[in-house]
């Protein structure tokens, strides 16, 4: 069998939560298949990574090198196809890492790409089986991938549960000399930008009206600005919202967004991609409002409407109205 | 700046209800509306302005069936000068790599600086700007959204990365981007601007104009296959309200205010 690799994020010396999913998603693949954790980065940050990975994981490879103080794909691609053997199956996480690393990597590897993979129907002969989503959620897939040259594998995150024990005792092995010296660079990080504050801050909002492109047009925002303020709560939105710049970026609820922990969450309008609901914590009380009864929002929701949020919303900020005096 | 843009024609899944046929071989696509990928649409307007700033030429190219000829033809209206639809039996039921191999040899043709694909498409993938870019030993950065022109040998990227921050990062030309939605607002196309580029040759090549292998590309140079298209069996989901608006409304109310979804 095939030996599996699991990539691991991390991030002030703290391993990313994918770190304790990857390790689930390998043992779907294959129970007896061996599992070692490859940590990259530099210094005292990467150290602690690696302790806190080899909890998680039998063993752990360590590449340290301090052009990797700040990860960048095209610098760390190199390197693990120095150490990752032929034929192994490489797990990363489905986010804007693992996206930039995974295609031009099963390039270099000459491996198969099984990319935003949400199960694992494990190995028949040399084919790994796994499940894909299509088209934002609505259909899912079966797929095959050859196994035969190895397989670089993007896993979508939350799709596997966590490690909770984190009972391991891995040993740490330090790879650092054979993945090679950095390579010179044709992409260079400069800096990162952290996003500004808007005018609400709606992570720390306790209800959230959030609305999605169901809302179809910039003039129909006044119905859900009238309906929060009446229940008290904030308004968020999902991407295309922002895209279209009808509302600020800091009001975008999802992994590319904010992550937002409130008591009550009410999605109109929103289909429930993953990318949204990523930025879903602290398990509210969700209520969509979503006029396709099979719009997959609906089996992240606690309670469902199918209505047209653009006659509903009204009739419920009516009824609230009402009911106040 | 000569800039190729790689895009894709898809079913609309914002106005469509994607349906799985009854023997899982395919999603129905008979009343499909069918549109321009919208990330690639994005990648399109970018490559425009860039043009319109600095000079030269935008490219469009498509691999596909017949009916993709109508989404290049959008691109042009749009504004792009060139379009190129790569279409041959050969490249059916190609995976990413197939995709890639494709547009390699395609760019191996001519001379770009800067190729452009969507951060993703239908099946939310996400590969072939990256494979591309390896394969042609270019850099690479996904989920770009912001571009700035250095000068003619490098650019400055922004990434977007989590929380809303973006990495920003400089990068050697030629050079392989994947564009994320948001970093433009592209123009609106109407029919008057379709009707001036209905009558424009759209060249067409297939394995043999392109001097690929038809074994590298297709089902035949597949790694990774499809098998079947589902409707995976769902969990209990929401308890969905039910009777008429004011009964639901009702309902909803008072769950509200229970779980405090109404101060
Ligand atoms: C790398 C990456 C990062 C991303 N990050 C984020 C992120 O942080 N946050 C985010 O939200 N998305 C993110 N996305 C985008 C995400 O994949 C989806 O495209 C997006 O969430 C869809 O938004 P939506 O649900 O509003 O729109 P759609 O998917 O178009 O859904 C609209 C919904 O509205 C319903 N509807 C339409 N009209 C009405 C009406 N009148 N009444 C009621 N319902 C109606 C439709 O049935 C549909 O379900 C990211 C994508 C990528 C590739």
């Amino acid at each position: 069998m095939a030996e599996i690799f699991a990539y691991i994020l991390h991030k002030d010396g703290k391993a990313d939560d994918t770190a304790y999913e990857l390790i689930n998603a390998a043992a779907k693949i294959d129970p007896e298949a061996p599992v070692t954790a490859v940590v990259a980065g530099s210094g005292s940050e990467l150290d602690s990574a690696c302790s806190e990975a080899a909890k998680i994981y039998p063993a752990v490879w360590k590449i340290d090198n301090e052009a990797l103080a700040y990860v960048n794909a095209e610098a760390v691609r190199p390197m693990l196809v120095n150490i990752i053997p032929k034929g192994a199956v490489l797990l990363l996480p489905h986010e804007h890492f693992g996206m930039d690393l995974a295609p031009g990597l099963s390039i270099k590897l000459d491996a198969a790409y099984l990319p935003d993979v949400v199960d694992f129907e494990g190995v028949e002969g040399s084919t790994l089986n796994a499940i894909r989503e299509e088209f934002s959620g609505m259909v899912s897939t079966h797929v095959a991938a050859d196994l035969s040259g190895g397989v670089v594998v993007t896993v979508r995150p939350g799709a596997f549960a966590p490690d909770e024990d984190a009972a391991a005792s891995g040993e740490v092995v330090d790879k650092s000399g054979d993945a090679g010296a950095a390579p010179a660079l044709m992409r260079r990080y400069l800096e990162t930008l952290v996003a500004e504050v808007g005018e609400v801050d709606i992570t720390k909002s306790e209800i959230l009206l959030s609305i999605g492109r169901g809302i179809e047009d910039e003039e129909n925002l006044e119905i859900v600005f009238d309906l929060a303020k009446v229940m008290g709560a904030d308004v968020s939105c999902s991407r295309p919202i922002v895209d279209a710049k009808w509302l600020e970026k800091s009001r975008q609820v999802g992994t590319s967004g904010q992550t937002v922990k409130p008591k009550v969450y009410i999605a109109c309008g929103i289909s429930g991609s993953f990318q949204h609901l990523g930025g879903i914590k602290g398990s509210p009380f969700i209520v969509a409002v979503n006029k396709n009864p099979k719009a997959p929002i609906f089996q992240a929701a606690d309670v469902g409407v199918a209505a047209d949020i653009l006659e509903f919303l009204p009739e419920l900020q009516e009824a609230i109205e009402e009911l106040k005096g | 700046m000569e800039i190729l843009v790689c895009v894709k024609r898809v079913p609309d899944s914002s106005e469509n209800e994607i349906e799985v046929k009854g023997d899982g071989t395919d999603i129905e696509r008979d009343d499909l509306v069918y549109s321009v990928n919208e990330w690639d649409n994005y990648a399109v307007e970018e490559a425009i302005q860039i043009r319109d700033k600095v000079g030269g030429t935008v490219t469009v190219a498509s691999v596909g069936d017949e009916e993709t000829e109508e989404v290049i033809r959008r691109e042009m209206a749009m504004g792009a000068d060139n379009g190129i639809h790569l279409m041959d039996d050969a490249f059916e039921g190609s995976d990413g790599k197939g995709l890639a191999t494709t547009l390699k040899a395609l760019v191996e043709q001519g001379s770009y600086d800067l190729i452009l694909t969507g951060a993703q498409a239908d099946d939310g993938a996400g590969q072939v700007g990256g494979m591309l870019a390896a394969m042609l030993d270019y850099p690479f950065a996904s989920l770009v959204n912001l571009i700035e022109v250095v000068d003619d040998k490098k650019i400055k990227v922004g990434r977007e990365i989590a929380g809303g921050n973006q990495e920003m990062n400089e990068i050697d030309l030629p050079c392989v981007l994947s564009i994320q939605t948001g970093i433009n607002e592209p123009r609106y196309v109407g029919i008057r601007g379709i009707r001036k580029v209905a009558s424009v040759e759209i060249p067409v090549k297939g394995v043999s104009d392109l001097g690929i292998d038809a074994g590298v590309v297709g089902a035949a140079g597949a790694k990774v296959k499809r098998l079947d298209y589902f409707v995976p069996e769902l969990g209990e989901g929401a308890e969905m309200l039910e009777g008429s608006t004011e009964e639901i409304i009702e309902k909803l109310i008072e769950l509200l205010k229970a779980k405090g979804g109404i101060k």
